[in-house]
């Protein structure tokens, strides 16, 4: 009946919350003074390979919110990565042996440019910036994390998706011999999430490599995910390998494994309930055993930025 | 072979003790004494009492074929005990709930009690148990009789609900409700066989 602690992860490797804010701190008020001075293309963002590494030259975010952070251990050792293991925790006890490099990216379907990329390659381009989002799960519980990640805007712009792409289709790394969850049919493999062209071009989804300043651990999705926050947190696709530009609505993971209670869109949204459980209220991982649950906002809060992508769509039929 | 005056004796304490295990850790635990409760102790504590009830549940449907089939008489007299031990731990499980998941939040209970069909074949399993714990002295068993019977019967609807209450809540993976619904099969299946072909050997 011991439940397995993580107990790999050093103390020493965890940022206490006080230093990791004074870092934060630090690091902006560098961007401000630096960032001015220096051109965007002057620093192209670096990846270190191994988890855990530290980033550098990371910008503030004003889509960052600044409610209180999780800490780093809830957010590694409760996961969904299905391949991997499907409790909370298999993530991290199986990933631990997990190589995420060499790592390569294809990029294909409507686009002007297209190609295998590495990763390093793939991510050099850019700035990279902290966002610090709310992450809403299916599952009606809710975390607060700070991602390090490039705008997915502008990995497309980047791309030249043609006027005939109207979605991008992400897919996760398909081998079972690495992913060994993958051996379980619970859901078809490779994992595939999507995006419209609308949606992707927003400046909130994210293509996160690192959590805390530090680069992507393994059960978070090394070496490089997807963060949309004002979805259901599966939308996140992890371990990406390969985008495509395509034509017409992609079928999800999630979908084909049971399309009444799985969308394409999974906008959070508190008056939709999935068929077997309320959506309006959250549990806040981390806010104790006595804390109630807080009430769940439409577009996970981030309505602003994002509710004029649906204006006209029946949220209730297109959940 | 063990006579029913020892097995009272010598293995009801400790059988009694042995059944207050799980919620010993669960308790244990939530101190961080012999392990913790990971991110999200509230579903933690209410999933394993919930697993607990279930197994108590089938290991009381277990104790009658195990009788018949090993003719170990005694065993009947840990029926009731670990009968008492599932109402225990489904009851734990339901008040973590109403207490810790839903903050005695009413609104949000009657809702889902009454929308949410694995709430709702939940909380009718709790309440026949209730029925079933409270009938299970011995002055009332012999008060009601052959009643007493029939209403207790209503333990095979109890594990077919809480099997079902299980599958319904599960994201994807059933394997485990499988299990379940494995071993509550064999166990009814068991008895229909009992009760409809034995008689002619």
């Amino acid at each position: 009946m011991l439940i397995k602690q993580p107990s790999s992860i050093k103390s020493f490797e965890i940022t206490s919350e006080k230093n990791y804010l004074n870092r934060r701190k630090f690091i902006q008020s560098s961007t401000l003074i630096g960032g001015s001075i220096l051109s965007n293309n002057l620093f192209g963002a670096n990846l270190p390979e191994k988890p855990f590494a530290e980033l550098s030259d990371i910008k503030s975010s004003i889509y960052s919110t600044d409610e209180k952070i999780n800490n780093f251990l809830d957010v590694t050792s409760y996961n969904n990565y299905y391949e991997f293991g499907l409790d909370k925790d298999d993530p991290y006890q199986n990933s631990k042996d997990f190589q995420s490099r060499p790592w390569s990216i294809e990029v294909t379907g409507e686009a002007e440019k297209t190609g295998i990329f590495n990763i390093e390659d793939f991510i050099k381009p850019y700035l990279l910036e902290e966002r610090i989002y709310r992450m809403r799960c299916v599952e009606a519980w809710s975390m607060v994390i700070p991602w390090v990640g490039i705008p997915l805007a502008n990995v497309i712009k980047a791309f030249k998706p043609l006027s005939s792409a109207t979605h991008v289709r992400f897919e996760t790394l398909h081998d079972r011999e690495r992913m060994p969850g993958q051996k379980s049919r619970v859901l078809k493999w490779p994992y595939r999430e999507g995006l419209t062209i609308a949606e992707a071009m927003n400046p909130l989804p994210l293509l996160a490599v690192g959590i805390y300043g530090r680069a992507l651990p393994n059960q978070n999705g090394a070496p490089i995910r997807l963060v949309v926050p004002w979805k259901y947190g599966f939308k996140g696709i992890k371990g990406i390998v390969k985008m495509s530009f395509i034509k017409g609505q992609p079928k999800t993971s999630w979908e084909m494994a049971a399309a009444n209670e799985y969308g394409f869109y999974a906008n959070v949204n508190p008056k939709v309930a999935h068929p077997r459980w309320s959506q309006a209220r959250e549990r806040k991982i981390g806010s104790g055993v006595f804390a109630s649950k807080q009430p769940t906002q439409l577009f996970n809060g981030y309505g602003e930025q994002v509710a004029h992508l649906y204006d006209g769509l029946n949220l209730r039929r297109h959940f | 072979m063990l006579t029913a005056k020892t097995a009272r004796k010598f293995l009801k304490p400790p059988v009694f003790l042995i059944c207050l295990l799980p919620f010993f850790f669960i308790l244990t635990d939530s101190i961080e004494l012999t392990g913790n409760l990971g991110a999200n102790p509230i579903e933690n504590i209410q999933d394993r009492l919930g697993n607990w009830g279930l197994r108590f549940l089938l290991l009381t449907l277990a104790i009658s074929p195990l009788r018949k089939l090993t003719g170990q008489i005694w065993l009947t007299l840990f029926r009731r005990m670990l009968g008492l031990f599932t109402f225990f731990y489904v009851l734990m499980h339901f008040l973590t709930w109403l207490i810790l998941e839903q903050s005695i939040y009413l609104p949000a209970i009657t809702e889902d009690i009454i929308t949410r069909p694995f709430i709702t074949i939940g909380f009718l399993a709790l309440l026949i148990l209730l029925l079933l714990a409270s009938t299970s002295t011995n002055n009332i068993q012999r008060k009601l009789q052959k009643k007493w019977h029939t209403i207790h019967r209503l333990i095979y609807a109890v594990g077919i609900l809480a099997v079902w209450h299980y599958w319904w809540q599960v994201k994807k993976d059933i394997t485990e409700p499988l299990i379940y619904v494995f071993v509550l099969s064999i166990l009814l299946l068991y008895r229909i066989w009992i009760k409809y072909f034995s008689r002619k050997n």
